[in-house]
């Protein structure tokens, strides 16, 4: 992806005050805070931005047609590094993972080097004979699922994934929990994640999962793990859809109320290394998307011989406040 | 007045406290508490207050109830089947007091 035409997404609609601070530089100030890196404990790889999928709240617009897949070097360059600096997780996401040729490789080089390796799933990808070797892998190194399941309801699935994706994901689910996913002492883990259908926020995690535990088991006999309700981050397809629709002010202003000064310390950024397709170093995926590097220059993975220190700068934007917001990110 | 009803209004209703702090707060306490998971989860009490609201058709309440009802994981069919309900009360009460018309009709009549 261009970086340029990125920044011009963003910059659209990006608010400043006098000082040319975007939103969320604003709430960091009124609470007298500022966002250093920590310790980094998790390395997050966004291997393209292919997907069978175009979601409508996608932050980095993934879709069938785009062509920016993560190459063999760079997953060298990638394993290498985490060989280097052992990461207590590793977060493997995209697009849908399962479509980048090097996958298979990816996760048999990383698997030995972290105790919880994790693949992004938008579970319809996983419908379909020939990644049966795929979900076998997955077994085989225990990698942990964070399968997308936005609603139980079809309809708003549907509209934010695309028509079929509820009832495939639900044959998938079937699936998964029939191969050991999501079962109680199988080692298997297999969490949801659930994210609003619009220009909203969701309330209490806690409740929600209850709730989808409660009514997968009933209707479908699907188990899962835990449950993560994630907001959706205004950049991409679904800032175009906020601007589109004429909510995106109301959504930043939403995200601007919401904001909690307590989540900061926990926010994801603080303690991840995030690396783009192209092998280049950010904050977090938010960041990579949106083109701001990590320390403010273009630095490759092969290139980094350890981690970001601590007390680093954290590039931050608008889109920031989604993290901050309530509860915060994870 | 250009117009009665503002939606900008909305965010800014603990304003009416201005001129009765402990009365708006002892208001508040309590709707925040009634609102609260207890035997109904947050998402049921949201759905009984969208139908409500249409019931006494306040347009603030509409707008915070449809978000509230979304934020905490309810779908169309669902609102839409919230205020059904209160239709059929409403429709209901009216043709109850059928039977009152009934009875003085019956009363005056040979």
């Amino acid at each position: 992806m261009n970086s340029d035409l990125k920044i011009q997404d963003l910059g659209e609609t990006a608010r400043t005050d006098s000082l040319g601070r975007d939103l969320f530089s604003q709430a960091l100030s009124r609470h007298g805070q500022k966002l250093e890196r920590g310790e980094t404990a998790t390395l997050q790889i966004n291997v393209g931005l292919l997907c069978n999928q175009s979601c409508r709240h996608c932050h980095v617009s993934a879709g069938p047609q785009r062509k920016e897949i993560m190459d063999s070097e760079t997953v060298e360059a990638v394993i290498a590094y985490a060989r280097r600096n052992r990461f207590n997780s590793v977060d493997i996401t995209g697009g849908a993972p399962e479509l980048n040729p090097h996958i298979t490789r990816l996760i048999e080089g990383l698997s030995p080097l972290t105790s919880r390796l994790m693949v992004r799933s938008n579970l319809t990808v996983l419908n379909g004979i020939e990644m049966e070797a795929l979900t076998a892998l997955f077994i085989k190194h225990r990698v942990i699922l964070m399968a997308s399941f936005p609603s139980l309801n079809e309809e708003q699935t549907d509209s934010q994934r695309g028509p079929g994706t509820f009832k495939t994901s639900l044959n998938v689910l079937r699936k998964l929990n029939s191969l050991g996913y999501g079962q109680t002492d199988s080692g298997l883990e297999l969490h949801l994640v659930s994210n609003p259908n619009g220009a909203f926020l969701h309330s209490s995690q806690m409740q929600m999962e209850k709730r989808f535990r409660e009514i997968l088991g009933r209707k479908w006999g699907i188990v899962f793990n835990r449950l993560l309700s994630l907001a959706n981050v205004p950049l991409g397809r679904y800032r175009q859809w906020l601007t589109a629709s004429g909510t995106l002010e109301q959504y930043m202003a939403k995200l601007s109320s919401a904001f909690n000064a307590c989540a900061l310390e926990g926010l994801m950024c603080k303690t991840l290394v995030s690396v783009s397709w192209e092998g280049i170093l950010y904050d977090c995926d938010f960041n990579s998307a949106a083109g701001l590097y990590l320390g403010g220059r273009r630095i490759h993975v092969s290139e980094m011989a350890g981690l970001p220190a601590p007390g680093t700068a954290i590039a931050v934007s608008d889109y920031c406040l989604t993290c901050a917001a309530g509860a915060g990110f994870t | 007045m250009e117009r009665y009803y503002k939606p900008e209004d909305l965010p800014k209703f603990e304003e009416i406290g201005q001129e009765a702090q402990k009365l708006a707060q002892k208001f508040f306490d309590y709707y925040s508490t009634v609102m609260a998971e207890g035997e109904l989860s947050e998402r049921e009490k949201a759905l009984i207050a969208l139908s409500v609201a249409h019931a006494i058709q306040c347009p603030y309440c509409i707008d915070a109830y449809t978000q509230a009802c979304l934020e905490k994981g309810s779908n169309l069919a669902e609102m839409t089947e919230a205020i059904h309900v209160v239709t059929a009360v409403r429709g209901g009460a009216s043709l109850i007091h059928g039977l009152q018309m009934r009875n003085v009709a019956q009363k005056l009549s040979m």
